[in-house]
């Protein structure tokens, strides 16, 4: 790994306790990951880019901080990053995904308040994290659930943050209102940024994020085969590079490994048995570095093809309508997009139900697993609907509710196990 | 040809050795801090009864949370489907298994012989065997002694969802002079709610049993069916459902013979 010490250093990131991460993250992702057999050769980049999880793209951060560019750091899919490309900016995920910043996250919120909340504020507050801490960063907060609403107040004591108001409802007034939300978010880069938007630069920014997602919806496309050509795991990792990559970059490695994909299909050559269970995972969103589920299934023999999650196909399965050529209408666009996105944060979402429903088919899936973290009332809410849902296609499911500790690892196997004895296969 | 089913979890470790359709024999040892050294004194005790694991005639399956432990195993299946396969054949027939154990509680709907749906707790004990263990202790006496006091005593209401608020709760009665009769009922009834509350949340079919460690006193199940609204049977087999459940299993999985739903056991009425 190249030393990133320095830039660490001039971040102002507390080094000490930011080594502690440093050594567990090489043995936790070799144990999760490296133990795999028959990996496509395409995920030798998505290695790497753990590998200098905390140096290879903030150091490209910095570098465009020192050019005069401006950073947007976000924590959810209704961000629309289009605009902030737009503007000659970088959008970045910033979402928590370790307990190794919860306990930072638990100092200024309450325990029970979610594990994702917790290690995002963690994470800026520790020191750890050098996304968290690039130079004028924009933090673009969002309203989807209560949790974060308060937390944005919270961490607002420490840096700006923007806030995005976030429909709950789908009417036509509601998407009226994103509209008006996206209005006034391109209003907020461009003072930001001090570059005007205009339509052919924000048709440029649809471009790009469109093309991240076409590639990624390629790889999930070649996970419907059977056998099927890579693992569960390593199409989560993908997912979740994808957050804070530069888009084009993700484009092109994902097209690559798409390439790869779709010819393992053609040999008929998959990373498990054609008759390994196909596991469908919908629930919360699994930040980098929560591989704690899907390890636990596919240890057990079966296959996750499919993630319903905002780590999955919420995050690339809709596209933005190319064809708009004025702001209005590439902003109607925009809206109208983001509001196809079907999270438990709205009432009612029948549509991530249908979404659910549909994946099951279309992926051939055996059983669902939905798993929501610790303290998310809206999803652990919404389970009740998709297990009625499941009971009704006669598909079985299984609920969990977890966070990012290691210490129900056991009690969880014991149950994922029960449920693929269960399936029978 | 002896199939052998051991069932290792938190707190006790249950053997049961099917030869042909009678049970050859069937123990308990507590479990210990080491599930591996369990393992080993279980083979040693086979061993005395004649009975060796690695005859190739002899097939073994472990469950329960120190199932890996086993090394000597043929297969290794989780208490999920094992308990469900004890507990329907002592029902003889589909029914819905309770089992409250140390560490965890099961609910397991069987339909035509196999699990159909399952629910556990969550990453907590309260509703466990655990909480009165640790209840039990903090009023100083053992869980048989608590059931005891519990039957000639009026619940009290102990409202904490968390066993160690619990805990703070009881001591709190202690201290204001309650009676144990009283503060042990208001245990029991604790776990029973929150095990009728799980069983609630999944279907209800109208026969249940309830195993594992909490079925040896029928105190427990006779609470348990008036919450429930619905009987709730024990078996004195009860204990072994899991054991007994990975030995039926072996039989299904290596034996030649094809009555795999063969009701070996006198089945409750």
């Amino acid at each position: 790994m190249a030393d990133y010490r320095q830039m660490w250093s001039d971040l102002n990131m507390d080094l000490e306790k930011h080594d502690l991460l440093c050594e567990v993250l090489p043995e936790a992702f070799g144990g999760v990951y490296l133990s795999q057999e028959n990996r496509p050769q395409g995920m030798d980049f998505y290695d790497f880019v753990v590998s200098e999880i905390h140096g290879v793209r903030p150091s490209e951060l910095v570098e465009h901080r020192k050019n005069g560019g401006k950073v947007f750091g976000t924590f959810c899919v209704y961000v629309p990053d289009e605009v902030v490309f737009a503007a000659g900016a970088i959008a970045t995920g910033l979402c928590g995904g370790s307990q190794f910043w919860v306990p930072g996250g638990e100092k200024v919120l309450p325990a029970n308040t979610c594990p994702l909340i917790k290690a995002s504020v963690g994470a800026r507050l520790d020191k750890t994290c050098p996304f968290f801490l690039i130079e004028d960063m924009v933090f673009v907060g969002e309203t989807t659930c209560d949790g974060k609403k308060k937390a944005w107040e919270i961490l607002n004591q420490d840096v700006p943050v923007y806030v995005l108001d976030i429909p709950q409802m789908k009417r036509e007034k509601d998407i009226a209102a994103f509209e008006q939300e996206i209005m006034d978010f391109i209003k907020k880069v461009e003072d930001v940024t001090g570059n005007k938007i205009t339509p052919e630069a924000l048709g440029e920014g649809i471009k790009l994020i469109n093309n991240k997602r076409k590639a990624l919806q390629r790889i999930n496309n070649t996970r419907k085969a059977s056998p099927v050509p890579i693992s569960g795991k390593d199409a989560l990792l993908v997912t979740q590079i994808a957050f804070y990559d530069d888009p084009a970059r993700c484009a092109q490695m994902g097209n690559k490994l798409a390439d790869e994909l779709e010819e393992r299909i053609a040999k008929q050559e998959g990373v498990f048995p054609a008759d390994a269970p196909r596991i469908l995972i919908t629930g919360t969103p699994m930040a980098i570095p929560n591989w704690k589920l899907h390890h636990i299934i596919e240890t057990a023999g079966a296959a996750v093809v499919v993630e319903e999650l905002c780590t999955g196909t919420r995050y690339f399965e809709n596209l933005v309508d190319e064809t708009q050529t004025t702001i209005e209408g590439q902003v109607r666009a925009l809206a109208e997009r983001y509001m196809k996105t079907n999270c438990a944060c709205f009432t009612p979402n029948p549509g991530r139900l249908d979404d659910i429903a549909r994946l099951v088919k279309q992926y051939n899936v055996d059983g669902v697993i939905d798993a929501n973290l610790q303290f998310c009332g809206l999803y652990s809410t919404e389970s009740y609907l998709v297990k009625q849902k499941m009971d009704e296609l006669g598909i079985p499911v299984l609920h969990i509710e977890t966070d990012y500790s290691e210490n129900d690892f056991e009690q969880l196997r014991t149950r994922v196990e029960a449920f693929l004895e269960m399936l029978g296969k | 040809m002896y199939f052998i089913g051991i069932d290792i979890g938190s707190t006790a470790a249950k053997t049961v050795v099917l030869d042909g359709e009678k049970i050859a024999a069937s123990f308990i040892l507590p479990t210990g801090w080491s599930s591996k050294e369990t393992a080993a004194r279980i083979k040693a005790n086979l061993d005395e009864l004649g009975i060796d694991v690695e005859a190739d005639d002899t097939k073994v399956i472990a469950t329960g949370y120190g199932r890996i432990s086993v090394d000597y195993a043929d297969k290794v299946l989780t208490e999920i489907s094992c308990h469900g396969k004890g507990g329907a054949n002592l029902m003889a027939g589909d029914c819905v298994i309770i089992d409250v154990g140390g560490q965890d509680t099961k609910i397991i709907t069987m339909e035509k012989g196999t699990v159909a749906r399952f629910l556990m707790n969550d990453k907590c004990s309260a509703g466990t065997g655990k909480f009165i263990e640790i209840m039990a202790n903090r009023m100083g006496v053992d869980i048989m002694e608590l059931f005891m006091l519990a039957e000639a005593g009026t619940p009290i209401p102990i409202s904490s969802m968390c066993t160690v608020f619990a805990e703070s709760e009881v001591i709190s009665q202690m201290g204001a002079g309650k009676s144990k009769e009283d503060i042990a009922a208001g245990i029991v009834e604790s776990v029973v709610s929150r095990v009728a509350l799980l069983a609630s949340r999944h279907d209800s079919l109208d026969k249940y049993i309830l195993t594992g460690g909490l079925s040896l006193n029928p105190y427990f199940a006779v609470r348990l069916a008036k919450k429930l609204g619905q009987e709730v049977v024990t078996h004195e087999m009860g204990i072994y459902a899991g054991a007994l459940g990975a030995a039926l299993l072996a039989a299904d999985k290596f034996s030649k013979m094809p009555d795999s739903n063969l009701h070996r056991f006198p089945a409750v009425k």
